[in-house]
Protein backbone atom coordinates (compact mmCIF):
# COMPACT_ATOMS: atom_id res chain seq x y z
CA UNK A 1 0.00 0.00 0.00
CA UNK A 2 3.00 2.69 1.33
CA UNK A 3 4.50 4.25 -1.68
CA UNK A 4 8.67 5.11 -1.21
CA UNK A 5 7.63 7.82 -3.34
CA UNK A 6 4.96 9.61 -1.40
CA UNK A 7 5.51 12.79 -0.32
CA UNK A 8 5.20 13.41 3.34
CA UNK A 9 1.82 15.28 3.00
CA UNK A 10 0.25 12.46 1.41
CA UNK A 11 1.09 9.84 3.91
CA UNK A 12 -0.03 12.10 6.62
CA UNK A 13 -3.29 12.17 5.31
CA UNK A 14 -5.11 9.63 7.45
CA UNK A 15 -4.01 11.23 10.24
CA UNK A 16 -4.79 14.47 9.31
CA UNK A 17 -8.13 13.48 8.50
CA UNK A 18 -8.43 11.88 12.07
CA UNK A 19 -7.04 14.21 14.50
CA UNK A 20 -6.60 17.04 12.19
CA UNK A 21 -9.31 18.80 13.85
CA UNK A 22 -7.76 18.67 17.33
CA UNK A 23 -4.84 19.97 16.02
CA UNK A 24 -6.41 22.75 14.73
CA UNK A 25 -8.18 23.49 17.99
CA UNK A 26 -4.45 22.73 19.91
CA UNK A 27 -2.71 25.43 17.63
CA UNK A 28 -5.47 28.23 17.75
CA UNK A 29 -5.54 27.72 21.67
CA UNK A 30 -1.96 28.56 21.39
CA UNK A 31 -2.05 31.39 19.52
CA UNK A 32 -4.63 32.62 21.35
CA UNK A 33 -2.52 31.84 24.90
CA UNK A 34 0.57 33.53 23.35
CA UNK A 35 -1.61 36.86 22.10
CA UNK A 36 -3.36 37.10 25.17
CA UNK A 37 -1.33 35.01 27.73
CA UNK A 38 -2.62 37.13 30.77
CA UNK A 39 -6.53 36.61 29.75
CA UNK A 40 -6.65 33.61 27.15
CA UNK A 41 -6.40 30.51 29.51
CA UNK A 42 -8.17 32.16 32.74
CA UNK A 43 -11.00 29.94 33.69
CA UNK A 44 -13.32 32.95 33.52
CA UNK A 45 -12.59 33.20 29.81
CA UNK A 46 -12.36 29.41 29.13
CA UNK A 47 -16.17 29.34 30.47
CA UNK A 48 -17.32 32.38 29.27
CA UNK A 49 -16.21 30.42 25.44
CA UNK A 50 -18.38 27.49 26.64
CA UNK A 51 -21.12 29.26 27.77
CA UNK A 52 -21.16 31.24 24.46
CA UNK A 53 -21.39 28.14 22.40
CA UNK A 54 -23.83 26.06 24.55
CA UNK A 55 -27.18 26.95 22.62
CA UNK A 56 -25.70 27.04 19.21
CA UNK A 57 -24.01 23.49 19.54
CA UNK A 58 -27.63 22.30 20.34
CA UNK A 59 -28.57 23.78 16.64
CA UNK A 60 -25.47 22.33 15.18
CA UNK A 61 -25.73 18.89 16.67
CA UNK A 62 -29.62 18.83 15.07
CA UNK A 63 -28.45 20.06 11.56
CA UNK A 64 -25.54 17.72 11.43
CA UNK A 65 -28.01 14.54 11.54
CA UNK A 66 -29.83 16.25 8.87
CA UNK A 67 -27.01 16.91 6.58
CA UNK A 68 -25.92 13.28 7.57
CA UNK A 69 -29.26 12.16 5.94
CA UNK A 70 -28.25 14.22 2.65
CA UNK A 71 -30.82 16.75 4.03
CA UNK A 72 -30.34 20.70 5.15
CA UNK A 73 -32.22 22.16 8.22
CA UNK A 74 -32.43 26.11 7.66
CA UNK A 75 -35.15 26.62 10.33
CA UNK A 76 -33.14 25.57 13.29
CA UNK A 77 -32.69 29.52 14.43
CA UNK A 78 -36.16 30.26 13.95
CA UNK A 79 -37.60 27.03 15.91
CA UNK A 80 -35.35 28.16 18.78
CA UNK A 81 -36.84 31.62 18.75
CA UNK A 82 -40.76 30.53 18.02
CA UNK A 83 -39.66 27.74 21.02
CA UNK A 84 -38.38 30.53 23.61
CA UNK A 85 -41.23 32.70 22.64
CA UNK A 86 -43.56 30.02 23.87
CA UNK A 87 -41.23 29.14 26.66
CA UNK A 88 -41.27 32.85 27.86
CA UNK A 89 -45.34 33.50 27.11
CA UNK A 90 -45.95 30.06 29.44
CA UNK A 91 -43.88 31.66 31.83
CA UNK A 92 -46.03 34.77 32.23
CA UNK A 93 -49.17 32.99 32.15
CA UNK A 94 -47.64 31.91 35.55
CA UNK A 95 -47.47 28.45 34.84
CA UNK A 96 -44.79 26.60 37.45
CA UNK A 97 -41.23 26.19 35.81
CA UNK A 98 -41.48 22.67 36.46
CA UNK A 99 -44.09 22.95 33.18
CA UNK A 100 -42.52 25.75 31.66
CA UNK A 101 -39.32 23.43 31.23
CA UNK A 102 -40.65 21.49 28.60
CA UNK A 103 -42.42 23.91 26.49
CA UNK A 104 -39.80 24.87 24.31
CA UNK A 105 -38.50 21.52 23.99
CA UNK A 106 -42.06 20.39 23.01
CA UNK A 107 -42.58 23.07 21.08
CA UNK A 108 -39.35 22.25 19.08
CA UNK A 109 -40.36 18.77 18.48
CA UNK A 110 -43.82 19.89 16.90
CA UNK A 111 -41.72 22.38 14.29
CA UNK A 112 -39.25 19.55 13.77
CA UNK A 113 -42.08 17.40 13.08
CA UNK A 114 -43.67 19.44 10.63
CA UNK A 115 -40.42 19.86 8.70
CA UNK A 116 -40.27 16.10 9.03
CA UNK A 117 -43.68 15.51 7.65
CA UNK A 118 -43.44 18.06 4.86
CA UNK A 119 -40.03 16.87 3.40
CA UNK A 120 -41.91 13.31 3.32
CA UNK A 121 -45.60 13.57 3.01
CA UNK A 122 -45.76 16.47 0.72
CA UNK A 123 -43.02 15.42 -0.91
CA UNK A 124 -41.16 18.88 -1.37
CA UNK A 125 -38.40 18.34 -3.59
CA UNK A 126 -35.82 19.27 -1.47
CA UNK A 127 -35.69 19.90 2.32
CA UNK A 128 -33.46 23.14 1.58
CA UNK A 129 -36.91 24.46 0.14
CA UNK A 130 -39.46 22.69 3.00
CA UNK A 131 -36.87 24.53 6.11
CA UNK A 132 -36.43 27.54 3.84
CA UNK A 133 -40.51 27.91 4.26
CA UNK A 134 -40.65 27.48 7.94
CA UNK A 135 -37.94 29.20 8.69
CA UNK A 136 -40.37 32.42 7.65
CA UNK A 137 -43.21 30.66 9.18
CA UNK A 138 -42.11 29.45 12.36
CA UNK A 139 -40.36 33.20 13.22
CA UNK A 140 -43.17 34.44 11.85
CA UNK A 141 -45.61 33.33 14.18
CA UNK A 142 -43.04 33.86 17.14
CA UNK A 143 -43.74 37.21 16.66
CA UNK A 144 -47.36 36.82 16.22
CA UNK A 145 -47.80 35.16 19.87
CA UNK A 146 -45.15 37.73 21.43
CA UNK A 147 -46.82 40.94 19.48
CA UNK A 148 -43.19 41.48 18.16
CA UNK A 149 -41.93 42.38 21.19
CA UNK A 150 -39.55 41.09 23.87
CA UNK A 151 -40.81 38.97 27.38
CA UNK A 152 -38.80 38.45 30.14
CA UNK A 153 -38.78 37.66 33.67
CA UNK A 154 -38.32 33.87 34.04
CA UNK A 155 -38.24 31.83 37.56
CA UNK A 156 -34.51 31.19 38.62
CA UNK A 157 -35.03 27.72 38.65
CA UNK A 158 -35.85 28.00 34.78
CA UNK A 159 -32.54 30.47 34.02
CA UNK A 160 -30.28 28.03 36.04
CA UNK A 161 -30.27 25.89 33.09
CA UNK A 162 -28.23 27.95 31.16
CA UNK A 163 -26.82 30.41 33.72
CA UNK A 164 -26.26 27.74 36.50
CA UNK A 165 -23.19 27.54 38.35
CA UNK A 166 -21.55 24.60 39.78
CA UNK A 167 -18.84 25.85 42.46
CA UNK A 168 -15.50 23.90 42.85
CA UNK A 169 -15.16 25.28 46.34
CA UNK A 170 -14.37 21.78 47.45
CA UNK A 171 -11.70 22.23 44.92
CA UNK A 172 -10.07 24.98 45.15
CA UNK A 173 -11.17 26.48 48.62
CA UNK A 174 -13.33 27.76 50.38
CA UNK A 175 -14.75 31.53 48.60
CA UNK A 176 -13.21 30.36 45.41
CA UNK A 177 -14.76 31.89 42.45
CA UNK A 178 -13.69 29.21 39.76
CA UNK A 179 -16.97 27.43 38.64
CA UNK A 180 -18.50 25.15 36.02
CA UNK A 181 -21.30 26.31 33.77
CA UNK A 182 -24.63 23.87 34.37
CA UNK A 183 -25.27 24.11 30.32
CA UNK A 184 -21.94 22.63 29.57
CA UNK A 185 -22.62 20.19 32.01
CA UNK A 186 -25.78 19.83 29.62
CA UNK A 187 -24.27 20.22 26.18
CA UNK A 188 -21.76 17.40 27.09
CA UNK A 189 -24.59 14.86 28.19
CA UNK A 190 -26.77 15.95 24.95
CA UNK A 191 -23.77 14.84 23.05
CA UNK A 192 -23.03 12.13 24.46
CA UNK A 193 -26.68 10.60 24.31
CA UNK A 194 -26.78 11.38 20.55
CA UNK A 195 -23.23 10.05 20.08
CA UNK A 196 -25.00 6.64 21.47
CA UNK A 197 -27.48 7.02 19.35
CA UNK A 198 -25.76 7.73 15.76
CA UNK A 199 -23.06 5.26 16.60
CA UNK A 200 -24.59 1.83 19.13
CA UNK A 201 -28.02 1.82 17.95
CA UNK A 202 -29.69 0.34 14.56
CA UNK A 203 -31.50 3.81 13.73
CA UNK A 204 -28.24 5.43 14.07
CA UNK A 205 -27.02 2.95 11.48
CA UNK A 206 -29.35 3.56 9.26
CA UNK A 207 -29.70 7.80 9.32
CA UNK A 208 -25.90 7.17 7.90
CA UNK A 209 -27.38 4.46 5.44
CA UNK A 210 -29.94 6.63 4.06
CA UNK A 211 -27.54 9.15 3.54
CA UNK A 212 -25.12 7.20 1.71
CA UNK A 213 -27.89 5.83 -0.13
CA UNK A 214 -31.45 5.92 0.16
CA UNK A 215 -32.42 3.41 -2.37
CA UNK A 216 -29.99 0.83 -0.01
CA UNK A 217 -32.03 1.68 2.49
CA UNK A 218 -35.22 1.38 1.41
CA UNK A 219 -34.37 -1.97 -0.32
CA UNK A 220 -33.44 -3.30 2.96
CA UNK A 221 -36.61 -2.71 4.27
CA UNK A 222 -35.81 0.41 6.34
CA UNK A 223 -38.53 2.79 6.29
CA UNK A 224 -36.90 6.03 5.02
CA UNK A 225 -39.47 8.39 5.78
CA UNK A 226 -40.24 7.51 9.16
CA UNK A 227 -36.43 7.83 9.81
CA UNK A 228 -36.38 11.10 8.04
CA UNK A 229 -39.63 12.46 10.23
CA UNK A 230 -37.78 11.15 13.46
CA UNK A 231 -34.27 12.81 12.40
CA UNK A 232 -35.80 16.23 11.78
CA UNK A 233 -37.75 16.16 14.89
CA UNK A 234 -34.84 15.62 17.09
CA UNK A 235 -33.38 18.51 15.03
CA UNK A 236 -36.21 20.61 16.45
CA UNK A 237 -36.00 19.37 19.87
CA UNK A 238 -32.30 19.61 20.16
CA UNK A 239 -33.29 23.53 18.85
CA UNK A 240 -35.90 23.77 21.66
CA UNK A 241 -33.16 22.59 24.31
CA UNK A 242 -30.97 25.30 23.19
CA UNK A 243 -34.08 27.94 23.30
CA UNK A 244 -33.85 26.71 27.46
CA UNK A 245 -29.98 27.54 27.66
CA UNK A 246 -30.37 31.03 25.70
CA UNK A 247 -33.67 31.61 28.04
CA UNK A 248 -30.80 30.94 31.26
CA UNK A 249 -28.49 32.94 29.27
CA UNK A 250 -30.28 36.51 28.63
CA UNK A 251 -33.40 35.82 31.18
CA UNK A 252 -35.58 37.22 28.31
CA UNK A 253 -37.10 36.14 25.00
CA UNK A 254 -36.38 38.25 22.16
CA UNK A 255 -37.75 38.78 18.18
CA UNK A 256 -34.07 38.61 17.03
CA UNK A 257 -33.22 35.63 19.53
CA UNK A 258 -31.26 33.09 17.09
CA UNK A 259 -31.69 35.41 13.99
CA UNK A 260 -28.77 33.34 11.24
CA UNK A 261 -28.08 31.00 13.69
CA UNK A 262 -28.92 28.23 11.38
CA UNK A 263 -25.65 29.32 9.58
CA UNK A 264 -23.44 29.24 12.33
CA UNK A 265 -24.76 25.83 13.20
CA UNK A 266 -24.11 24.78 9.25
CA UNK A 267 -20.57 26.29 9.23
CA UNK A 268 -19.85 24.38 12.49
CA UNK A 269 -21.06 20.92 11.06
CA UNK A 270 -18.96 21.46 7.40
CA UNK A 271 -15.87 22.79 9.74
CA UNK A 272 -16.30 19.63 12.09
CA UNK A 273 -16.03 17.51 8.74
CA UNK A 274 -19.20 16.27 7.71
CA UNK A 275 -20.03 16.11 4.63
CA UNK A 276 -23.13 18.00 2.89
CA UNK A 277 -23.86 15.52 0.67
CA UNK A 278 -24.40 13.38 4.04
CA UNK A 279 -23.41 9.83 4.99
CA UNK A 280 -20.10 10.97 6.91
CA UNK A 281 -19.14 13.02 10.07
CA UNK A 282 -18.67 12.41 13.45
CA UNK A 283 -20.91 13.74 16.76
CA UNK A 284 -17.20 14.80 18.25
CA UNK A 285 -16.40 16.90 15.51
CA UNK A 286 -19.72 18.97 15.47
CA UNK A 287 -18.39 19.25 19.18
CA UNK A 288 -14.66 20.32 17.46
CA UNK A 289 -16.64 22.45 14.90
CA UNK A 290 -18.45 24.54 17.36
CA UNK A 291 -15.58 24.95 19.66
CA UNK A 292 -13.42 26.48 16.84
CA UNK A 293 -16.11 28.51 16.00
CA UNK A 294 -16.16 29.79 19.29
CA UNK A 295 -12.51 30.34 20.01
CA UNK A 296 -11.93 32.19 17.13
CA UNK A 297 -15.20 35.17 18.07
CA UNK A 298 -13.70 34.61 21.84
CA UNK A 299 -9.95 35.19 20.23
CA UNK A 300 -11.24 38.08 17.89
CA UNK A 301 -12.91 39.89 20.59
CA UNK A 302 -10.34 39.75 23.39
CA UNK A 303 -8.34 41.51 20.51
CA UNK A 304 -11.10 44.21 19.81
CA UNK A 305 -10.80 42.87 16.17
CA UNK A 306 -13.92 43.68 14.52
CA UNK A 307 -16.81 41.78 13.80
CA UNK A 308 -16.51 42.47 10.16
CA UNK A 309 -12.78 41.23 10.34
CA UNK A 310 -14.76 37.85 12.06
CA UNK A 311 -17.08 37.35 9.54
CA UNK A 312 -14.27 37.47 6.95
CA UNK A 313 -12.48 34.82 9.09
CA UNK A 314 -15.52 32.37 9.91
CA UNK A 315 -16.16 32.25 5.92
CA UNK A 316 -12.41 31.55 5.12
CA UNK A 317 -12.59 28.67 8.11
CA UNK A 318 -15.28 27.34 6.08
CA UNK A 319 -13.23 27.08 2.46
CA UNK A 320 -10.34 25.57 4.09
CA UNK A 321 -12.00 23.36 6.37
CA UNK A 322 -14.16 21.93 2.72
CA UNK A 323 -10.79 22.32 1.10
CA UNK A 324 -8.78 20.22 3.20
CA UNK A 325 -11.45 17.72 2.29
CA UNK A 326 -11.06 17.72 -0.98
CA UNK A 327 -7.56 17.59 -1.44
CA UNK A 328 -8.00 14.66 1.41
CA UNK A 329 -10.25 12.85 -0.93
CA UNK A 330 -7.90 13.68 -3.83
CA UNK A 331 -4.90 11.63 -2.52
CA UNK A 332 -5.87 10.06 0.75
CA UNK A 333 -5.90 6.58 1.55
CA UNK A 334 -9.32 6.57 4.19
CA UNK A 335 -9.64 4.76 7.27
CA UNK B 1 -53.11 -27.80 3.38
CA UNK B 2 -49.54 -28.01 3.85
CA UNK B 3 -46.43 -26.95 2.32
CA UNK B 4 -45.39 -29.38 -0.15
CA UNK B 5 -41.53 -28.74 -1.10
CA UNK B 6 -42.42 -30.17 -5.15
CA UNK B 7 -45.06 -27.35 -5.06
CA UNK B 8 -44.35 -23.89 -6.03
CA UNK B 9 -42.76 -21.93 -3.19
CA UNK B 10 -43.55 -18.29 -5.42
CA UNK B 11 -45.91 -17.24 -7.65
CA UNK B 12 -46.94 -14.00 -9.40
CA UNK B 13 -50.29 -14.18 -11.17
CA UNK B 14 -51.17 -11.07 -13.57
CA UNK B 15 -49.07 -9.07 -12.23
CA UNK B 16 -49.05 -5.35 -14.11
CA UNK B 17 -46.92 -2.36 -12.84
CA UNK B 18 -47.44 1.04 -14.11
CA UNK B 19 -45.41 4.12 -13.42
CA UNK B 20 -47.95 7.22 -14.49
CA UNK B 21 -48.26 6.66 -18.14
CA UNK B 22 -45.36 3.92 -18.55
CA UNK B 23 -46.30 0.51 -18.16
CA UNK B 24 -43.66 -1.60 -17.34
CA UNK B 25 -45.28 -4.87 -16.56
CA UNK B 26 -49.01 -5.92 -18.32
CA UNK B 27 -50.47 -9.45 -17.12
CA UNK B 28 -47.34 -11.51 -16.27
CA UNK B 29 -46.86 -14.74 -14.60
CA UNK B 30 -44.15 -16.25 -13.05
CA UNK B 31 -43.20 -19.32 -11.04
CA UNK B 32 -40.63 -21.10 -9.12
CA UNK B 33 -40.03 -24.07 -7.00
CA UNK B 34 -37.90 -25.20 -4.05
CA UNK B 35 -34.31 -25.94 -5.53
CA UNK B 36 -35.12 -24.92 -9.14
CA UNK B 37 -32.65 -21.93 -10.85
CA UNK B 38 -35.19 -19.96 -13.40
CA UNK B 39 -33.66 -18.17 -16.09
CA UNK B 40 -35.46 -15.15 -16.68
CA UNK B 41 -34.30 -13.51 -19.77
CA UNK B 42 -35.27 -10.40 -21.91
CA UNK B 43 -34.26 -6.80 -23.69
CA UNK B 44 -33.28 -4.08 -21.98
CA UNK B 45 -36.48 -2.05 -20.76
CA UNK B 46 -38.49 -5.70 -20.86
CA UNK B 47 -39.39 -5.29 -17.37
CA UNK B 48 -37.69 -7.97 -15.75
CA UNK B 49 -35.62 -5.82 -13.33
CA UNK B 50 -39.66 -3.99 -12.35
CA UNK B 51 -41.07 -7.87 -11.81
CA UNK B 52 -38.87 -8.94 -9.59
CA UNK B 53 -38.69 -5.42 -7.79
CA UNK B 54 -42.41 -6.27 -6.91
CA UNK B 55 -41.58 -10.11 -5.94
CA UNK B 56 -39.28 -8.22 -3.11
CA UNK B 57 -41.53 -5.76 -1.86
CA UNK B 58 -39.50 -2.36 -3.05
CA UNK B 59 -42.52 -1.84 -5.50
CA UNK B 60 -46.43 -2.18 -5.07
CA UNK B 61 -47.46 -4.31 -8.17
CA UNK B 62 -50.48 -2.35 -9.71
CA UNK B 63 -52.37 -5.29 -10.50
CA UNK B 64 -52.32 -8.77 -9.42
CA UNK B 65 -51.11 -11.09 -7.04
CA UNK B 66 -48.53 -12.94 -4.99
CA UNK B 67 -48.17 -16.39 -3.56
CA UNK B 68 -46.05 -17.24 -1.18
CA UNK B 69 -45.88 -21.36 -0.30
CA UNK B 70 -49.71 -21.18 -1.92
CA UNK B 71 -50.99 -18.29 0.24
CA UNK B 72 -51.23 -14.72 -1.16
CA UNK B 73 -49.15 -12.47 0.40
CA UNK B 74 -49.01 -8.80 0.81
CA UNK B 75 -45.42 -7.09 0.70
CA UNK B 76 -45.42 -3.32 1.67
CA UNK B 77 -41.73 -3.00 2.24
CA UNK B 78 -38.85 -5.45 1.36
CA UNK B 79 -38.63 -6.67 5.21
CA UNK B 80 -41.72 -8.34 4.69
CA UNK B 81 -40.40 -10.40 1.83
CA UNK B 82 -36.76 -10.81 3.85
CA UNK B 83 -39.00 -11.96 6.87
CA UNK B 84 -40.89 -14.84 4.55
CA UNK B 85 -37.07 -16.26 3.46
CA UNK B 86 -37.13 -13.93 -0.38
CA UNK B 87 -33.85 -12.27 -0.67
CA UNK B 88 -32.30 -10.08 -3.56
CA UNK B 89 -29.19 -8.95 -5.08
CA UNK B 90 -30.23 -5.88 -7.04
CA UNK B 91 -29.37 -4.84 -10.63
CA UNK B 92 -27.53 -1.14 -8.92
CA UNK B 93 -26.95 -3.40 -6.41
CA UNK B 94 -28.57 -0.92 -3.50
CA UNK B 95 -25.75 -0.50 -1.11
CA UNK B 96 -24.54 2.19 1.10
CA UNK B 97 -21.09 2.74 -0.34
CA UNK B 98 -19.92 4.87 2.56
CA UNK B 99 -20.97 2.36 5.10
CA UNK B 100 -18.40 -0.86 5.87
CA UNK B 101 -18.80 -4.28 3.86
CA UNK B 102 -20.57 -5.42 7.40
CA UNK B 103 -23.02 -2.93 7.59
CA UNK B 104 -24.38 -3.51 4.59
CA UNK B 105 -24.17 -7.08 4.61
CA UNK B 106 -26.64 -6.64 8.55
CA UNK B 107 -28.53 -3.40 7.33
CA UNK B 108 -31.82 -3.33 8.45
CA UNK B 109 -31.16 -6.99 10.03
CA UNK B 110 -28.08 -5.64 12.34
CA UNK B 111 -27.01 -8.26 15.77
CA UNK B 112 -27.46 -6.53 18.88
CA UNK B 113 -27.13 -7.15 22.44
CA UNK B 114 -29.07 -5.75 25.36
CA UNK B 115 -28.15 -3.29 28.26
CA UNK B 116 -31.59 -3.00 30.06
CA UNK B 117 -34.25 -1.84 28.00
CA UNK B 118 -31.85 -1.14 25.38
CA UNK B 119 -30.48 -2.75 22.38
CA UNK B 120 -27.16 -1.45 21.18
CA UNK B 121 -25.14 -2.80 18.18
CA UNK B 122 -23.23 -5.67 18.96
CA UNK B 123 -20.45 -4.18 16.32
CA UNK B 124 -17.85 -7.58 17.54
CA UNK B 125 -20.73 -10.32 16.70
CA UNK B 126 -20.96 -8.09 13.13
CA UNK B 127 -17.62 -8.23 12.18
CA UNK B 128 -17.34 -11.96 13.31
CA UNK B 129 -20.48 -13.36 11.33
CA UNK B 130 -19.42 -11.07 8.52
CA UNK B 131 -15.75 -12.63 8.39
CA UNK B 132 -17.10 -15.89 8.73
CA UNK B 133 -19.73 -15.87 5.28
CA UNK B 134 -17.06 -14.03 3.40
CA UNK B 135 -14.76 -16.34 3.66
CA UNK B 136 -17.70 -19.33 3.50
CA UNK B 137 -18.51 -17.17 0.20
CA UNK B 138 -14.65 -17.02 -0.84
CA UNK B 139 -14.63 -13.61 -1.18
CA UNK B 140 -11.44 -11.99 -0.85
CA UNK B 141 -11.19 -8.74 0.70
CA UNK B 142 -9.06 -6.63 2.76
CA UNK B 143 -10.85 -6.36 5.67
CA UNK B 144 -14.55 -6.51 6.85
CA UNK B 145 -14.20 -3.27 7.47
CA UNK B 146 -13.68 -1.66 4.60
CA UNK B 147 -16.20 1.05 3.38
CA UNK B 148 -17.86 -0.17 0.16
CA UNK B 149 -16.62 2.93 -2.33
CA UNK B 150 -13.34 1.72 -1.71
CA UNK B 151 -14.17 -1.73 -3.43
CA UNK B 152 -14.05 -2.54 -7.38
CA UNK B 153 -17.17 -3.30 -8.92
CA UNK B 154 -16.50 -7.20 -8.56
CA UNK B 155 -16.38 -6.94 -5.09
CA UNK B 156 -19.24 -4.77 -4.61
CA UNK B 157 -21.26 -7.26 -6.60
CA UNK B 158 -19.88 -9.75 -4.03
CA UNK B 159 -21.00 -7.74 -1.26
CA UNK B 160 -24.76 -7.30 -2.75
CA UNK B 161 -24.64 -11.48 -2.92
CA UNK B 162 -23.06 -12.03 0.06
CA UNK B 163 -26.07 -9.83 1.94
CA UNK B 164 -28.20 -12.31 -0.37
CA UNK B 165 -27.18 -15.25 0.96
CA UNK B 166 -26.79 -14.27 4.96
CA UNK B 167 -29.50 -14.94 6.24
CA UNK B 168 -30.84 -18.56 5.19
CA UNK B 169 -32.66 -17.67 2.42
CA UNK B 170 -35.15 -20.18 0.76
CA UNK B 171 -35.72 -18.09 -2.42
CA UNK B 172 -33.02 -15.92 -3.32
CA UNK B 173 -33.35 -13.13 -6.77
CA UNK B 174 -30.63 -12.31 -8.78
CA UNK B 175 -30.88 -9.19 -11.44
CA UNK B 176 -27.98 -9.28 -13.24
CA UNK B 177 -25.33 -10.78 -10.84
CA UNK B 178 -22.47 -11.20 -13.16
CA UNK B 179 -22.57 -8.08 -15.20
CA UNK B 180 -19.06 -6.47 -13.50
CA UNK B 181 -17.49 -10.00 -13.03
CA UNK B 182 -14.21 -11.56 -14.91
CA UNK B 183 -14.37 -14.63 -16.14
CA UNK B 184 -13.35 -16.33 -12.52
CA UNK B 185 -15.60 -14.46 -10.37
CA UNK B 186 -18.49 -15.17 -12.95
CA UNK B 187 -17.65 -18.88 -12.38
CA UNK B 188 -17.50 -18.30 -8.43
CA UNK B 189 -21.45 -16.86 -8.37
CA UNK B 190 -22.71 -19.89 -10.60
CA UNK B 191 -20.87 -22.38 -8.52
CA UNK B 192 -22.55 -20.15 -5.58
CA UNK B 193 -26.29 -20.78 -7.49
CA UNK B 194 -25.64 -24.66 -7.87
CA UNK B 195 -25.00 -24.88 -4.05
CA UNK B 196 -28.14 -22.71 -3.17
CA UNK B 197 -29.95 -25.17 -5.61
CA UNK B 198 -28.55 -28.15 -3.74
CA UNK B 199 -29.28 -26.75 -0.22
CA UNK B 200 -33.02 -26.65 -1.67
CA UNK B 201 -33.00 -22.32 -1.97
CA UNK B 202 -34.88 -21.37 -5.16
CA UNK B 203 -33.02 -19.19 -7.40
CA UNK B 204 -34.17 -16.81 -9.88
CA UNK B 205 -31.28 -15.18 -12.23
CA UNK B 206 -31.69 -12.59 -14.64
CA UNK B 207 -28.95 -12.44 -17.36
CA UNK B 208 -28.36 -10.68 -20.79
CA UNK B 209 -25.19 -14.16 -20.90
CA UNK B 210 -26.64 -16.83 -22.31
CA UNK B 211 -22.97 -18.70 -20.89
CA UNK B 212 -24.73 -17.55 -17.45
CA UNK B 213 -28.37 -18.91 -18.22
CA UNK B 214 -27.76 -22.16 -19.81
CA UNK B 215 -24.72 -23.00 -17.29
CA UNK B 216 -27.06 -23.03 -14.42
CA UNK B 217 -30.68 -23.04 -15.25
CA UNK B 218 -33.32 -25.79 -14.72
CA UNK B 219 -35.95 -23.55 -16.56
CA UNK B 220 -35.53 -20.46 -18.70
CA UNK B 221 -38.48 -17.48 -19.27
CA UNK B 222 -38.82 -14.54 -21.41
CA UNK B 223 -40.82 -10.89 -20.98
CA UNK B 224 -40.85 -8.82 -24.38
CA UNK B 225 -42.18 -5.35 -23.50
CA UNK B 226 -43.82 -5.94 -19.94
CA UNK B 227 -45.58 -9.15 -20.50
CA UNK B 228 -44.96 -13.74 -20.93
CA UNK B 229 -43.51 -13.65 -24.17
CA UNK B 230 -41.94 -17.48 -24.20
CA UNK B 231 -40.92 -20.41 -21.51
CA UNK B 232 -39.50 -23.55 -21.68
CA UNK B 233 -37.35 -26.11 -19.72
CA UNK B 234 -33.79 -25.26 -20.65
CA UNK B 235 -32.89 -28.98 -22.25
CA UNK B 236 -36.22 -28.55 -24.64
CA UNK B 237 -34.87 -25.44 -25.88
CA UNK B 238 -31.52 -23.97 -28.03
CA UNK B 239 -29.61 -20.88 -26.91
CA UNK B 240 -30.72 -19.16 -30.37
CA UNK B 241 -34.23 -20.27 -29.14
CA UNK B 242 -34.19 -17.68 -26.61
CA UNK B 243 -31.74 -15.21 -28.14
CA UNK B 244 -34.78 -15.10 -30.99
CA UNK B 245 -37.19 -14.92 -27.61
CA UNK B 246 -35.31 -11.89 -26.41
CA UNK B 247 -35.71 -9.83 -29.88
CA UNK B 248 -39.60 -11.18 -29.88
CA UNK B 249 -39.32 -13.36 -32.13
CA UNK B 250 -40.71 -17.21 -31.93
CA UNK B 251 -39.45 -19.59 -34.60
N1 LIG C 1 -38.91 3.76 -11.10
C1 LIG C 1 -39.36 3.83 -12.37
N2 LIG C 1 -40.07 4.92 -12.77
C2 LIG C 1 -40.53 4.99 -14.04
N3 LIG C 1 -40.33 4.06 -14.97
C3 LIG C 1 -39.65 2.96 -14.63
C4 LIG C 1 -39.11 2.79 -13.31
N4 LIG C 1 -38.47 1.60 -13.26
C5 LIG C 1 -38.59 1.06 -14.49
N5 LIG C 1 -39.30 1.86 -15.31
C6 LIG C 1 -39.65 1.57 -16.70
O1 LIG C 1 -40.18 0.27 -16.75
C7 LIG C 1 -39.72 -0.41 -17.89
C8 LIG C 1 -39.07 -1.72 -17.50
O2 LIG C 1 -37.86 -1.45 -16.80
P1 LIG C 1 -36.98 -2.59 -16.13
O3 LIG C 1 -35.93 -1.90 -15.33
O4 LIG C 1 -37.85 -3.54 -15.42
O5 LIG C 1 -36.31 -3.30 -17.38
P2 LIG C 1 -35.29 -4.50 -17.43
O6 LIG C 1 -35.94 -5.59 -18.16
O7 LIG C 1 -34.77 -4.80 -16.10
O8 LIG C 1 -34.13 -3.91 -18.36
P3 LIG C 1 -32.53 -4.02 -18.25
O9 LIG C 1 -32.17 -5.27 -18.98
O10 LIG C 1 -32.06 -2.82 -19.00
O11 LIG C 1 -32.16 -4.01 -16.83
C9 LIG C 1 -38.79 0.54 -18.63
O12 LIG C 1 -39.53 1.14 -19.65
C10 LIG C 1 -38.44 1.56 -17.60
O13 LIG C 1 -38.23 2.81 -18.19
MG1 LIG D 1 -32.99 -4.61 -15.17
Amino acid sequence: MENKEDTLFIRLIPYIDRYGILLLIAIMLLILHLLQPDVFFSWRNITNIFKQISWQSMLALGVFMVIVTAGIDLSVGSILMLSLMALAIASRAGLPWQIVIFVAPAVGMVCGMINGLGITILRMPHPFIMTLGTLYIFRGVGNLISGGVPIGGFADQLRSIGSGKIRLEWLYGEGATQYIPSSLIIIIIIFFIFWIFLNQTKIGKWIYAIGGNPEAARAAGINVNRILILVYTLCGFLSGIGALILAGRTGSAYPNAGLQSELDAIAAVIIGGASFFGGRGTVLGVFAGVFIMGLLRNGLNLMNVSVFWQQVLIGSIIILAVYIDVLRRQFGTRK
Amino acid sequence: MTFNSSDIILEARGVSKYFGTITALENTNLNLRPGEVLGVVGDNGAGKSTLMKVLSGLFKQSAGSIFFEGKKVEFSSPRDSQNLGIEMVYQDLALAENLPIGDNIFLGREPTRNFGPFKFLDHKKRKQLTEEHLSRLKINVKSADQRVEELSGGQRQAVAIARATAFDAKIVIMDEPTAALAVKEVGKVLDLIKGLKDLGVGVIVISHRMDDIFTVSDRVMALFQGTNFAESQLRQTSRDEVIGWIMGKKI
